[in-house]
């Protein structure tokens, strides 16, 4: 048994040598545009690192081989963001997008060290000269699940699964609210915060949960499926999120917000190739299709037609969600400075729910 | 026909220390066969995951830094578990090390408080992990609770105890709505060795903890009980030792390092108190602490050896396309070999013929 022990051993010495010997490095041609991306869950998530996956997907199909793709999975916000994002800059990674709002600081430090090196951060509001910001305007999309919601519940209670109090889930949770209303003006929601994006179990009990709380559509702002798997069992009806979950519900999702960042992806990698690049803050929705509706299924033809003609008019700009007045939970209207609808600042940073929500944020 | 482990009469001395190291040549050998079953190079792989990042002045202080935590709690590990003491909630010490010395560094955010901000924070943060770690042990003095699940259990108290408090009272008002403290003042960060690098003092620190258990461990009475407790309980008791007490001061003395392991990360890197931000360290810590034999230095290049599996993970993720959870793999495979390889060791495997005497029964 020692003898084998130790042959095993030296052979795998032997390996090591000559690995330590070999300088195998891949050199890659000079004119591709390597371009970088750090995910914040598994690409397999089927919701929103699975949507940038898919984006960027997109982008290599249709720049071929003027780009080389890396992506780092599974990058945890704390500790090991800085440093993975500092190792894609320093390898030769040109473009880097870092995928999720806790990115946002580590980003800027990286960005600040490595000035020729160009940074998009999803969702954030931070910039740099170098580094710039990009995310959709899915409130659009919420306000009409919001409508879809109110028609199709017939026990007026609606089920919203939230992740984090910041601002772009608040104004998604607003935005339903206020579609839903036009729709019918006493419908109840309630929300459920799981303080996660990605956990199928909390997501899934959050669901059932809300469903004995007696709400027959659920609406979330999690990753996962699985709220979509226990409506899909309890026979109530679910929005889908990031993708289009139709496959884990075809009886249950009505439509599903779908995120469609391959343009954007693609469009980012053209300029940074054409030396065009530069920092800016992209907010795009339903007109641009970063925001895509799935298909409207499960709901009668007077519901769909209410959907698709409040998606025109918000594409043709007829209709806002947030057009004032936006009343606030105290009754009190919100400032309304150009007189038309909130400013994007005040939907960027909001902090505040409107009239009709049985909630409180927490900590304010 | 039966296949049975018997005790090795006596051990080789220089077999016990080549061991983790044929653990590891096995396991990069079994790694070379997935490499190839993925379709890479495997002499390239192992060369990027394993060499490139002790080539290059930015990845050797990663590697330091990611050490720095796995060294600190493996440390302290190392004493209950040569004490026969079973800590495994290492990584809830670290999170209330955290949290204990963030309050200081919440409560004179923005006030120009003086210098003294970091050392008080690091005490704080060594006596929130050390009291944290004396729940369990009490209760295994006092009520004979076993201490791997009470200690195991409270790494989910702590977790929500710091969800609870960056979520509500030390929520960053600038922030958001993130759960995140704010950015600690620079009196309240652990300073950088250089300028520029993410390289900390903390590393420093895990150094002399280091030395301090090596010579605790080789040259003190307090060494000698640890050890004298572990291996024969029975001749401890006559030689007046009390294993209760040790048992309290092994889980204070962890909980500590844990504690300030937690502290530091939170004042280093991180440089906010924030969900997330462990990755476990508490509980990869206690493969570093048996790969390094419970040895102080042994501990010290066993963490240095697992960040560089990190960071070499993350060097294949980027320039070879291996999927991360490679890295994982790697280090699952390390242990099982490490435990097999000891095993071995201390074992003889035999096979033995069963004959009709021990099957009746009477045997």
């Amino acid at each position: 048994m020692k003898r084998l022990l130790m042959t095993a051993a030296s052979a795998a010495l032997a390996v090591a040598a000559v690995a330590i010997a070999a300088t195998s490095h891949t050199a890659s041609a000079a004119d591709k545009l390597k371009i970088g991306f750090v995910y914040l869950g598994p690409v397999g998530d089927l919701g929103w690192t699975y949507m940038h996956e898919l984006g960027r997907q997109a982008m290599v199909k249709e720049l071929g081989n003027k780009v080389e793709t890396t992506f780092l999975e599974n990058v945890n916000e704390g500790p090991d963001s800085e440093r993975s994002i500092e190792q894609l800059a320093r390898t030769g990674h040109k473009l880097i997008f870092t995928t999720s709002f806790g990115y946002m600081d580590p980003t800027l430090k990286v960005a600040k060290k490595y000035p020729k090196t160009y940074f998009e951060h999803a969702t954030g509001f931070k910039n740099a000269p170098n580094m710039g910001t990009y995310s959709g305007r899915f409130y659009e999309g919420r306000y009409i699940q919001g409508v879809i919601a109110a028609k199709m519940s017939k026990s007026g209670v609606l089920g919203y699964i939230a992740s984090f109090p910041i601002p772009e889930v608040i104004s998604g949770i607003n935005a339903t609210i206020i579609g839903a209303q036009t729709a019918n003006p006493n419908i109840k929601v309630k929300v459920i915060w799981v303080n996660t994006w990605f956990d199928p179990g909390k997501e899934a009990d959050a669901a059932k949960a809300l469903a004995d709380q007696g709400a027959d559509v659920i609406m979330q702002h999690t990753d996962s499926p699985a709220a979509m798997q226990v409506a899909a069992q309890r026979g109530i009806l679910a929005f889908g999120q990031d993708s289009d979950m139709i496959k884990f519900g075809p009886k249950t999702q009505l439509t599903s917000i779908t995120n469609n960042w391959g343009p954007y992806y693609t469009r980012a990698a053209k300029a940074a190739l054409a030396g065009t690049w530069k920092a800016e803050d992209t907010w795009d929705g339903l007109k641009e299709k970063m925001v895509v509706m799935a298909s409207y299924t499960n709901m009668p033809d007077d519901v769909k037609k209410l959907a698709m003609d409040a998606e025109a008019a918000i594409i043709a700009g007829t209709l806002h969600p947030f057009k004032c007045p936006v009343v606030g939970q105290d009754g009190k209207p919100v400032e309304c400075k150009n007189g038309k609808n909130l400013e994007p600042g005040q939907i960027l940073g909001m902090n505040f729910y409107v009239k009709g929500i049985d909630d409180k944020i927490l900590g304010k | 026909m039966l296949l049975v482990l018997e005790k090795r009469a006596e051990r080789s001395a220089v077999i016990a220390i080549t061991s983790p190291l044929i653990a590891i040549a096995l396991t990069l050998v079994t790694m070379s066969v997935l490499f190839a079953i993925l379709g890479k190079n495997p002499i390239a792989a192992l060369n990027v995951y394993f060499v490139e990042p002790l080539t290059d002045s930015f990845t050797l202080m990663e590697i330091a830094v990611k050490a720095t935590p796995l060294v600190m709690i493996a440390i302290g590990l190392s004493l209950c578990y040569l004490a026969n003491v079973w800590n495994i909630g290492a990584e809830g010490q670290f999170l209330m090390g955290a949290v204990c010395g963030s309050w200081l560094a919440v409560v004179t955010n923005g006030t120009g408080a003086g210098p003294w901000v970091l050392p008080a924070m690091l005490v704080l943060g060594a006596l929130g992990g050390a009291l944290y770690a004396l729940i369990p042990a009490i209760c295994k003095v006092r009520f004979g609770a076993n201490e791997i699940l009470t200690s195991l259990m409270l790494v989910y108290v702590a977790d929500l105890i710091m969800d609870y408090l960056v979520r509500g009272p030390w929520r960053d008002p600038k922030g958001m709505n993130f759960p995140t403290t704010a950015a600690f003042d620079p009196v309240a960060t652990v300073p950088t060795l250089i300028e520029g690098s993410r390289l900390h003092s903390g590393a420093v620190v895990a150094c002399i903890v280091v030395m301090l258990a090596a010579v605790m461990l080789g040259r003190t009475i307090k060494g000698f009980e640890i050890r004298v407790v572990g291996a024969a309980p029975k001749a401890a008791r006559f030689a007046g030792f009390s294993s209760d007490r040790l048992v309290l001061f092994t889980f204070a003395v962890s909980g500590a390092l844990a504690g300030l392991a937690g502290i530091i990360e939170v004042a280093g890197p991180v440089g906010v108190l924030q969900p997330g931000i462990s990755p476990g360290y508490g509980f990869t810590a206690i493969i570093v602490a048996f790969l390094g034999r419970l040895n102080p230095i042994g501990i010290l290049i066993a963490g240095l050896f697992l960040a560089l599996t990190f960071i070499g993970g993350e060097g294949v993720q980027i320039s070879m396309k291996i999927p991360l959870d490679l890295t994982k793999v790697f280090q699952g495979i390390l242990l099982f070999y490490v435990l097999a390889c000891d095993s071995l060791i201390l074992y003889r495997i035999r096979l033995i013929t069963p004959y009709r005497k021990a099957a009746d029964g009477t045997a």
